[in-house]
């Protein structure tokens, strides 16, 4: 079993994020990355299947060298190998697209992703990449499991989820559930820096959307308190002041 | 030229984000100077298909393939677009939709705005307004291409109705090679209960309700509201509550009119997913924790105290007639 894994450089969790002071761009300088946590939980589920059937897990992520590190933390959390397609991630269909010419040329029975990253919470990469391989993809999953050549997962939906059934090759997108966080060991940390690492040009890709700015929510009033013997008034001032209920 | 809106159903009957996707479609065909045309995917009632009438669509095409999944639906959705020379394709952000419209995209070569909470600027250029960092920021995003795809999260943008005469379409949809398509063996919905993503009211609790067994009150509470239930992230990880109801930055991001948060301290990623509600209540016997700073209103107390004082008042402001 070959199973690739698409991984994200994204800001830390904790990370206060700041804009240039004419919004236009985002500073990273301060901001710690990490490797994306949905990504975290399909590398883990990767390493579990590939574990069980003598696989090899191959990480691939888009982005300049400075993305390294986060590159090394999935090789020492057990992957084989890492793929860094040396560009700037523009746009979804940028990444989708480099990683579709990848696959082309070195073919995998599965390919696995987060279900979103926590930088631009798009959900629209790996949909994209299995569009432009004409794959199938599973956006939610919470679970998989293989049987042979055909893979069965649950898939959040609108208030629930559904159970589908799918032939490999295909694309699957972890959701919270679906395998547990692994922490590097200190072989694995050791073992994470000699192995390899393969650098590949981009391919050209049209340029159909652009960021032009950023913005930040409204910051809130204070909050207005209410003592707790009066809890019960809570519903008419949201009535009288809001008009929400 | 039009604008073509992709009506999610669920078993039949059209959703609330299918009429806010109308509504918003409506819109920029107004401002487009275009018609606006519907695309109804699945076995719907013709009753049900003239609803779309009411959010302003004249058309609505209908297509019923033998096997409903998200490349069928991008299929049928790229071929409605062409045939009805759309320029803008609008999906709602749904679990669905989220894995239909970057395949559209794809397919007619066009660009993607993906979660997008306001209308268009559309003076100069088409710029899309979209959540990003997880509810910490949002993304201004110009679609360059002369086709654009857009898919509309849900409860952001209000109902509207502009009734007009709708004719149905019945276009057809073959599925091509069934073997390797992905196929839904069963579907398993959480009966009576509101979807977290589309609650207008979310009631959601913490580690400081201790344990899996006091969830009755907070079930109570939200079912007298009509709300969906959530909780923090120990919570699910704990197995106190499934995964599907994990609010925050590594679980749903919802932007409800209301979230009332009771026992959960608003810790940096959790505010990240629930950040954009309208208005946030937080309950919380600690003054110091960090949630009532993102709050509109707070109430200092025991959770097994004040929540039954709620349920009660809630009952009584919903006997009222509210
Ligand atoms: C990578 C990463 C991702 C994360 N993603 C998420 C995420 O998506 N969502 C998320 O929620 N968290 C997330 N977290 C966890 C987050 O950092 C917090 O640990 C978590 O949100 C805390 O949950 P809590 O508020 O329920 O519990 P606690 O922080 O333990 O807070 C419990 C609160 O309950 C109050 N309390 C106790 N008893 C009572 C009572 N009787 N009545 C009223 N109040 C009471 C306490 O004063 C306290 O404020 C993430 C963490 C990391 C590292």
């Amino acid at each position: 079993m070959k199973i690739l894994v698409c991984i994200s450089n994204v800001p830390d969790t904790t990370a206060k994020i700041n804009f240039s002071p004419d919004n236009k761009n985002f500073i990273s300088s301060g901001v710690t990355f990490i490797l994306n946590p949905y990504d975290e939980i399909a590398l883990s589920k990767a390493l579990d299947i590939a574990t069980a059937s003598a696989g090899t897990v191959t990480v691939i992520h888009v982005g300049d060298a400075s993305t390294e590190p986060t590159i090394r933390k999935a090789l020492a959390i057990g992957a084989h190998d890492a793929v860094r397609v040396n560009a700037d991630p523009r746009d979804a269909l940028f990444v989708a697209s480099q990683i579709a010419a990848c696959v082309k040329s070195d073919s995998y029975d599965l390919i696995l992703c987060g279900r979103e990253s926590s930088d631009h919470n798009s959900s629209s990469v790996p949909v994209m990449l299995a569009e432009l391989l004409g794959l199938p993809c599973v956006l939610f999953a919470k679970s998989l499991t293989l049987e042979g050549n055909t893979a069965k997962m649950d898939n959040e939906i609108a208030g629930g989820k559904e159970v589908v059934s799918c032939t490999l090759p295909l694309v699957v997108c972890a959701s919270e559930g679906m395998a547990e966080w692994k922490i590097p060991n200190m072989r694995g940390i050791m073992s994470a820096r000699t192995k390899p690492l393969r650098v590949v040009d981009a391919v050209e890709v049209p340029v159909l959307s652009l960021i032009t700015g950023y913005d930040k929510p409204a910051a809130r009033s204070t909050v207005k308190l209410i003592p707790a013997d009066a809890a019960g008034e809570l519903f008419d001032t949201l009535r009288a002041e809001k008009k929400i209920i | 030229m039009s604008v073509l809106v992709y009506v999610e159903n669920q078993d039949g009957k059209f959703r609330n984000a299918a009429f806010e996707a109308l509504s918003f479609g409506n819109a920029i065909a107004t401002s487009l100077g275009t018609g606006m045309i519907a695309c109804s995917i699945g076995k719907v009632s013709d009753e049900e298909l003239k609803c779309a009438g009411k959010y302003g669509a004249s058309v609505i095409l209908s297509a019923s393939p033998e096997l409903i999944n998200p490349q069928v639906c991008s299929g049928i959705l790229s071929k409605a677009a062409v045939s009805e020379k759309a320029t803008v394709v609008i999906v709602p952000a749904s679990f669905f939709g989220k894995a239909v419209a970057p395949r559209v995209a794809v397919k007619l070569k066009a660009a993607y705005g993906d979660n997008v909470v306001e209308l268009p600027q559309m003076s100069s250029g088409f710029i899309v307004k979209k959540g990003a960092y997880s509810g910490k920021a949002f993304e201004y995003v110009e679609l360059l291409s002369e086709v654009k795809v857009i898919s509309l999260v849900p409860n952001s943008f209000k109902m509207v109705e502009k009734p007009v005469e709708i004719v149905i379409k019945t276009v057809d949809a073959t599925v091509s090679d069934p073997e390797k398509a992905l196929k839904v063996i069963d579907t398993v919905r959480n009966t009576n209960k509101v979807s977290l993503p589309d609650a207008e009211i979310v009631v959601s609790a913490g580690r400081g309700l201790k344990g899996p067994e006091n969830w009755g009150m907070i079930e109570e509470l939200a079912s007298v509201l009509g709300a969906a239930t959530a909780c923090s992230k120990p919570v699910s990880d704990a197995g106190w509550r499934p995964h599907s109801e994990h609010v925050g930055q590594t679980g749903i991001a919802i932007s409800p009119n209301l979230y009332i948060a009771i026992g959960i301290s608003g810790a940096i990623q959790h505010l990240a997913g629930v950040s954009n509600s309208k208005v946030i209540v937080v309950i919380n016997k600690d003054p110091e924790a960090p949630f009532f700073k993102a709050a509109d209103y707070g109430i200092v107390g025991d959770a097994f105290e004040v929540v039954p004082k709620l349920i009660e008042a809630a009952k009584k402001f919903k006997a009222a007639g509210n």
